[in-house]
């Protein structure tokens, strides 16, 4: 068990040396950064000594180096465009997106499980019929699309609900601003968070109608069933279990999606997160804040899969090998 | 012969396809008595799996009884409300599945999966339960069972496996066990204590065995009757010593040829020629006259019934009378 641990964060330490290499790469490469920093009078001699001063001359492994050492402490420069500290920026954004995430992954999760549990036990009915159609909707319109159209019909033909933004905030005791305690910011939620968790909803239906399916075939639920057990305990404890397993994987890695893809959702309803951040940076070609947003959500993607990896060894006790496997 | 146990009369089992009703049973009849062991056999797709899947209520939709009846101890079961047929299961009638790599939940120890079965059927405590359990485990052979209860199911062999998947068959005491190939998929070596064991754990509790396999070696050594399927009909029924020894039926005595022994060295085991028919293609008259070498006219167009023979000995062939006369 702790060498499975030990060896997945090892591997998860490399990948994100991988990923901060290409996010410091985008400094070298995506324009020079002496020439988006100062103005236009600025002398050929004040530029070299600013370059000096950056550390821009040293190696490219010391900068590397420099950058990482930089990172894991947090320290990702100065935004270009903001001049702030940029990680003072993304923590301010951060709330805001988590929230949204957490809001629309936790919808997707709870109704794409229950629509594709319900779906796999009423195959032939007519609601599973109607859901499975709609779904298809879901997975195929484009995410923007649907933003724009909940919009028009939810905030400008029934104005039930607000078109932007985040509502009225709270700023809790640890610096962390929310929207969920206001009615206005719980009302601003709403629709982001559809939008955002309409596809992955459909994907995680879809996958557990497919896994149910394939387990309700299987041998041990017709012996369970032959073993008179009632259609409760073999749906919800025996076939529901087995479905997991592999939901469980596409789910977490639906949810960093979810994160690193609120871009759109946040463009669409001027959602003030990370993904807007973003968006606005890489148009002022604000490289540091780029980067950072590279590592933080490569960061947040390998987090998820190695939590995801330690439930899946958790759910399938055929994994625990500890125990010295098959025993005769 | 006592009451019977159970008496299937006429039953009838039918699969829609694209192409036409299939019938994958047609009019077949039997009883078992109270303790007796009736062996099955017949090739694959003769009928007799679903023969069982029909008692205990489990075909698979769109497979429907379409006629006959099924009576338990006086009571008929094949119209019972599901609920009522669900604690007939387990219960009353227990089953034992041909392959117990995939007839245990891999996610729940074989404790989880006793004390469920248990507390199903009997009004027991969660620890009484379990106690069963243990008693259960150790009657199967499963050497320190109280330790390997709580163990996995990929924590043991197949040979063990199919001992636990007994033990749950039989948790709850029914009176007829429907064991369907349960030595198919074990090595040869583990083949006869699992029959013996099976044979043995229903004697002392009173049940009796509906023994379904392709082996005629098993049925020979282990079942009291023997009923010989072949698409979807009854050939032949009669106790097992009579239709080894004096089989009226071709396909039987065909079946027959097949055993290989060891008293006189034949070169090659004698084998029917052909296969069995399809079942959207059944002959007219007699399903088995294109392969049996003695058909005469009558057998193309006219269908046998099934009709006494010898004493308790019934066979559904034109010829059985002349072919083989009665013995005393």
């Amino acid at each position: 068990m702790l060498a499975y641990i030990i060896r997945r964060v090892v591997q998860s330490v490399l990948v994100m040396l991988a990923v901060a290499l290409v996010a410091f790469a985008l400094f070298r490469y995506v324009g020079d950064p002496i020439y988006a920093m100062v103005g236009q009078e600025t002398s050929l001699e004040d530029r070299a000594a600013l370059r000096d001063a950056l550390g821009l001359n040293d190696p490219f492994v010391v900068q590397f180096i420099r950058f990482v050492g930089n990172a894991v402490q947090g320290e990702f420069g100065i935004s270009y465009r903001l001049q702030q500290p940029v990680m003072e920026l993304i923590l301010s954004r951060l709330p805001a997106t988590l929230e949204l995430a957490l809001v629309s992954g936790v919808v997707a999760f709870v109704f794409g499980v229950a629509a594709g549990v319900y779906t796999a036990l009423r195959r032939r009915g007519a609601i599973s019929t109607a859901i499975m159609t709609v779904s298809l909707i879901g997975v195929s319109l484009p995410t923007f699309l649907i933003g724009v159209l909940l919009i028009w019909l939810f905030a400008v033909e029934l104005q039930w609900l607000p078109s932007f933004g985040r509502g009225e905030t709270v700023v809790l005791p640890w610096g962390w601003e929310t929207g969920f305690l206001t009615p206005s910011g719980q009302m601003s939620l709403i629709l982001p968070a559809i939008t955002l968790g309409l596809y992955q909803m459909t994907l995680i239906m879809r996958l557990v109608r497919a896994e149910m399916l394939e387990v309700l075939r299987t041998d041990y639920i017709k012996f369970a069933r032959a073993r008179g057990l009632s259609n409760r305990a073999v749906h919800f404890g025996h076939a529901l279990k087995n479905t997991m397993v592999p939901v469980i994987t596409i789910t977490g890695l639906q949810l960093g999606s979810i994160i690193a893809f609120a871009i759109i959702t946040e463009t669409v309803f001027q959602w003030p997160g990370v993904g807007a951040l973003f968006i606005n940076s890489v148009r002022a070609v604000d490289v540091p804040v780029m980067s950072a947003y590279l590592v933080l959500i490569a960061l947040i993607f390998v987090i998820i899969n190695l939590i995801v990896d330690l439930l899946y060894y958790a759910v399938d006790p055929r994994l625990r090998i500890e125990r010295g496997g098959v025993r005769h | 012969m006592t009451t019977p146990l159970l008496s299937v009369r006429d039953l009838v089992v039918e699969f829609p396809s694209r192409r036409g009703t299939l019938r994958a049973l047609d009019g077949v009849s039997f009883d078992i008595a109270p303790g007796e062991v009736l062996g099955m056999v017949g090739e694959s797709g003769a009928g007799k799996s679903i023969t069982g899947a029909a008692i205990i209520g489990l075909i698979e939709p769109p497979g429907r009884i379409a006629g006959g009846e099924v009576w338990l101890d006086g009571t008929r079961i094949d119209t019972l409300a599901p609920e009522a047929m669900r604690r007939v299961r387990g219960k009353r009638i227990g089953m034992v599945f041909q392959d117990p790599l995939t007839s245990l939940n891999p996610l729940y120890t074989i404790a989880r999966q006793l004390t469920e079965t248990i507390r199903t059927h009997l009004d027991l405590s969660e620890k009484d339960a379990r106690l069963r359990a243990v008693a259960l485990l150790d009657r199967v052979g499963i050497p320190a069972a109280a330790r390997r209860i709580d163990d996995y199911p990929h924590h043991f062999s197949g040979g063990m496996r199919q001992r636990v998947v007994i033990a749950l068959a039989l948790a709850a005491e029914p009176e007829l066990v429907i064991a369907d190939e349960p030595t198919t998929a074990l090595d040869v070596s583990v083949q006869a204590q699992i029959i013996d064991l099976l044979k043995e754990i229903c004697a002392e509790r009173g049940a009796a065995v509906m023994l379904i396999t392709h082996d005629m070696g098993v049925i020979a050594e282990t079942a009291d009757r023997v009923a010989v399927l072949y698409a979807g009909r009854m050939a032949e029924l009669g106790p097992v010593r009579d239709v080894i020894l004096h089989a009226h039926h071709p396909y039987t005595r065909g079946l027959m040829g097949s055993i290989p022994t060891l008293d006189h060295a034949a070169d090659r085991l004698v084998q029917i020629p052909g296969a069995m028919p399809r079942l959207d293609a059944i002959p007219q008259g007699c399903a088995f006259n294109p392969r049996c070498t003695q058909a005469i006219a009558r057998c193309r167009v006219e269908r046998p019934a099934l009709r006494p023979v010898a004493p308790n000995h019934a066979a559904a062939c034109w010829l059985a009378d002349d072919a083989e006369p009665a013995h005393g």
